[in-house]
């Protein structure tokens, strides 16, 4: 019964708390830069404005083109709801592991893909080709730090890693660093953040995931939008639970054991976004066809971070 | 007698698609009785799936008067019965409106039956001699519906490529079952099961399979026949040398290297698990550059095969290992990835035939905007799509989430090969997961999405009500294979039983629609309940929308940044979309080289872009070894043109050569 109720808050939660992580970012950023920026909340007031606003779509658009917002959110709200950021006890929890979760993303960013591509204009395309170089490096990259998490703890399932870490299992390991290091540049990758994409400007030359959504408006784009705030929450706190789960309740804690869950969340989350801030404002873009070099970098790490396992059983 | 009924009548289809071939109305009728016929040997294939019972067999007084026939059908026949079947349903059903559409159709409708025939007697096969002769005979029936349109250019070089190609298989298969069946003679299937091979003959049977089989699934370096031949024949054969005929070569190699050799170590499983990663990897970097649609689709069928074999090669280390749940585990997931691709990629070459008789054409640069003007066969084809690019729910999804399972557990086996082995197989294998969603991307992006960009695709009318169905039925098969996950595992887990000697059961802490491999708490997934869930969330998302905010909408002009094109040539094009790939893969792979020439200012010539590839299997394998023969033979054509002297001098220097053989034998 716990797990329902503990599901169902969750399922809101990262609805509700996305953009205010996405808002906080941009805030941190604003203030880093000397400028005062929008209040953390204004995303939601974007979010309300975009619903009251007409959608207007192209003549020459398909079903594709109206369905995909919702696709997109329906399947990054999914892949969220499975992810445990204050607890592991939840019903979803054993639907889907890590891989699926992989997966999960990849339907968003399929529909999203395809959506860019079908009113027909050079910018979909353009942004539509770029995302797809990126994911085609970042998914196996992350699914490589699955694999070393998985030979690590025997599983999987986040709720079973976080369990394994938590039961005070794994010393420091240096696969755990190489993994971290190859999520966290999975994480840039895949939300469009500077080094790899720039998500505060329209109308660059190197846009990827702006291009794609350059036609959406009114509640489509709001959907869109929200799909990319609950996107970035949800990498936020698969960092903090993996690698960092202290705190989350695991199942038999009771009510306290999941308000500290609660309040240790919150601190995790808001401190990544903030140093998330702090590394977009020290560091510049980097040209398109780096990318390849970048993720390769990641698949590559994650490659070494199951291969450092054996070497260090070994010595 | 149902099934044999079934067989009975195919040759009769073909001989009556001979006779009558003329008549329009012959056509339809012999497509619709090779669909009657599939559909009964696909409830054959369901009776015997299952059955703990000894399966039937039947001797049969066929071929040389010292040899009999010998057919039974196990639970791996009836699985493989089943795919083979399914596709050939849907194809035939696709074929009766595909067909009125070929100017060729009468150099196809009667090899068609034949080709069933052949390959659902491959299948039945208890003994080699059945078995090879059904193999070569289901070669040669598709390589005639291959150069059925011979006034191409290119389809005879298909044609050529793969005659040569299926000779080689066959080659390598006849000295397989030779030394399995030893100097006694006995071909049957049950005397090779008991055979001890030896160290060397085990060697070599292993090796000369892998090879045999291998070149007709499409093994990286021995796909090159593949993609040209593939493509060539009409659609709807296409499908099924494709989805089906590379299934039956999967067939062969499990049989032979799971049950007949049945000694093979570990090292040849890590050894398959290795070519089926590079497979892989090749084969969907080649789809992921193609600009014809059915070349894109063929090499996606390369792919496709390069990770069911690693599911397969994982079974055999497992099993040469002595993991034996492991051993299951893989070959279902294998398994599982064979019958779901043999859905999908039916689907899709059906879609592509579906696309090329609206439209004429296959290649992706004249395409564009089909979904609007076919949405059936759009709709059909993005399931399809969305399935090969295993995409959860779909059934694409599952087989893969099981061969990682699988892979991450490979580490654990004793060896340091595997230990390093497996992450790199897995790293493989995610990336062309990964270049297998954006290969489909473009190809539906570019097909069915965008403006048309050719007057053909802009009048393109939907197909007929027969292929609309057929491509409707599989798209929903996807659909089911992917959310009913344990009731597959639990059809398969009959089929690997014997093969492994454990079946494959999911952990039962957690019940139906959970598929949880090894135990409940080493990961689990749920295509049911991810699908139930993710709907509710999507039905939430809209009725949230649409209460909060306005429902207006308006068509409009694109906006595109405020300076929006008229031309439909401005879109992205299927090469625009495949440059950032082909930089970043390209380059070094397949010598990847752009040449922009820009005229001098003043000139009025157009500027020209070039791209220039090499294929480094043509370029480095095969072109050698051609060059190879032809130097070897204009070399031994000499001998041509010897004295009585010399020729006498020959037979001396063989005499001699062959006694030195004789005596070192007797020596050792």
């Amino acid at each position: 019964m716990n797990a329902m109720l503990w599901q169902l808050v969750q399922i809101v939660l990262v609805v509700a708390l996305a953009p205010l992580v996405t808002g906080y970012v941009r805030w941190a950023k604003a203030r880093l830069n000397g400028r005062r920026g929008p209040a953390p909340i204004q995303p939601y007031r974007d979010l309300y404005r975009l619903l009251q606003k007409e959608a207007i779509v192209a003549h020459s658009a398909s079903w594709i083109f109206r369905a995909a917002p919702y696709v997109t959110f329906a399947s990054v709200w999914l892949a969220a709801c499975i992810v445990p950021t204050f607890t592991t006890n939840m019903v979803l929890a054993p639907a889907a592991d890590l891989i699926a979760l992989v997966a999960l993303l990849a339907v968003g960013r399929f529909w999203t893909a395809l959506a860019g591509m079908d009113v027909g204009t050079s910018f979909g395309g353009l942004g539509a080709s770029r995302e797809m170089l990126i994911a085609s490096l970042a998914e196996p990259a992350m699914l490589m730090v699955t694999f070393s998490l998985s030979l690590l703890s025997g599983t999987t399932a986040p709720a079973q890693i976080v369990a394994f870490i938590l039961a005070g299992n794994v010393g420091v390991e240096v696969s755990l660093g190489l993994a971290l290091a190859a999520l966290v540049m999975v994480a840039l990758a895949e939300n469009g953040r500077i080094p790899i994409d720039n998500p505060a400007t329209h109308l660059e030359l190197t846009m990827v995931h702006e291009a794609m959504v350059l036609e959406y408006s009114g509640r489509h784009l709001a959907m869109i939008e929200a799909a990319a705030m609950i996107r970035l929450t949800l990498y936020i706190a698969l960092i903090a639970t993996l690698f960092a789960p202290w705190g989350i309740a695991q199942p038999g804690a009771g009510a306290a054991g999941v308000v500290i869950g609660m309040v240790a969340f919150l601190l995790k989350t808001f401190s990544l976004a903030t140093t998330l801030a702090l590394f977009e404002t020290s560091i510049a873009k980097m040209r398109v066809f780096r990318y390849a070099d970048f993720l390769g970098g990641a698949l590559l790490l994650g490659l070494l971070a199951t291969i450092f396992l054996y070497v260090s059983e070994a010595v | 007698m149902l099934i044999a009924s079934a067989l009975l009548s195919l040759p009769l289809l073909a001989l009556f698609a001979v006779l009558a071939g003329r008549r329009e109305v012959t056509h339809s009728i012999v497509y619709a009785g090779c669909f009657v016929a599939s559909v009964a040997l696909f409830g054959g294939g369901l009776t015997y799936l299952g059955g703990h019972s000894a399966s039937p067999s039947w001797i049969l007084p066929l071929g040389l008067p010292w040899l009999k026939a010998h057919f039974s059908i196990d639970n791996l026949s009836a699985l493989f019965l089943l795919m083979i079947n399914l596709g050939a349903a849907a194809a035939s059903v696709f074929a009766i409106g595909y067909s009125q559409h070929l100017p060729q159709r009468r150099r196809v409708t009667p090899f068609f039956p034949l080709f069933l025939l052949a390959m659902n007697l491959v299948l039945m096969a208890d003994d080699a001699f059945v078995f090879l002769v059904s193999w070569e005979f289901m070669s040669l029936s598709s390589w005639l519906m291959v150069v059925s349109d011979h006034t191409d250019e290119e389809n005879r070089k298909a044609g050529n490529v793969y005659l040569i190609m299926a000779a080689f298989g066959t080659f390598c298969l006849l000295p397989a079952f030779g030394l399995m069946a030893g100097p006694g003679g006995d071909f049957t299937f049950a005397a090779m099961r008991i055979k001890d091979l030896g160290l060397m003959g085990g060697f070599m049977v292993a090796l000369l399979t892998i090879l045999g089989a291998g070149s007709k699934a499409g093994l990286v370096p021995l796909h090159a026949w593949l993609p040209l031949a593939h493509p060539a024949a009409p659609s709807h054969v296409s499908a099924l040398m494709s989805g089906v005929m590379t299934k039956v070569a999967l067939y062969g190699m499990i049989r032979v290297l799971l049950d007949l050799h049945g000694q093979l170590s570990w090292h040849w499983g890590a050894g398959l698990m290795m070519v089926g990663g590079i497979t892989a990897v090749m084969g969907v970097l080649y789809a992921v550059l193609q600009d014809d649609l059915k070349k894109l689709l063929a090499y996606s069928t390369v792919e496709n095969i390069g990770i069911a074999v690693i599911g397969l090669g994982l079974a055999i280390a497992f099993k040469g290992d002595g993991q034996v749940e492991l051993a299951a585990l893989a070959l279902v997931a294998s398994l599982y990835h064979m019958v779901n691709h043999s859905v999908f990629k039916t689907l899709l070459f059906l879609g592509a035939g579906a696309v090329i008789s609206a439209t004429g054409h296959r290649s992706l640069t004249v395409l564009g905007g089909l979904l609007k003007r076919m949405p059936w066969t759009g709709t059909a084809f993005l399931v399809g799509a969305a399935a090969i690019s295993a995409l959860p729910p779909l059934n694409g999804f599952v087989s893969e989430w099981l061969i990682l399972q699988s892979l991450f557990k490979g580490p654990g086996m004793p060896h340091w090969a595997m230990k390093f082995g497996v992450p790199v197989v897995a790293a493989f294998l995610a990336l062309a997961a990964a270049l297998a969603a954006t290969c489909f991307v473009r190809a539906y992006g570019i097909t069915f999405l965008g403006r048309p960009r050719s007057a053909d695709a802009a009048e393109a009318e939907d197909v007929s009500f027969g292929m609309r169905w057929s491509m409707a039925g599989l798209a929903v098969l996807c659909v089911v294979l992917g959310v009913i996950p344990v009731t597959v595992t639990d059809a398969l887990s009959h089929v690997v039983r014997p093969l492994t000697g454990v079946g494959f059961a999911v952990s039962a802490d957690l019940g139906w629609p959970w598929l949880s491999p090894v135990s409940a708490t080493r990961g689990a997934y749920s295509g049911t309940i991810l699908m139930m869930f993710g709907l509710s969330l999507f039905a939430i998302a809209i009725f949230v929308v649409h209460r909060l905010g306005t429902q207006a909408l308006r068509r409009a002009d694109p906006w595109d940044c405020g300076h929006p094109e008229d031309i439909p040539q401005t879109q992205y094009t299927s090469q625009s979309f495949a440059q950032p790939l082909r930089r970043a893969f390209g380059h070094t792979i397949f010598q990847a080289r752009e040449k922009v020439v820009m005229p001098e200012p003043g000139d009025m010539a157009p500027a020209t872009h070039k791209v220039s590839m090499i294929d480094p299997v043509w370029s480095g394998l095969y072109l050698p070894l051609v060059r190879g023969i032809d130097w070897i033979a204009d070399h031994v054509n000499r001998l041509q043109y010897l004295t009585v002297r010399g020729y006498l001098l020959m037979m001396f220097l063989t005499l001699v050569f062959m006694l030195l053989v004789v005596a070192v034998r007797q020596q050792l």
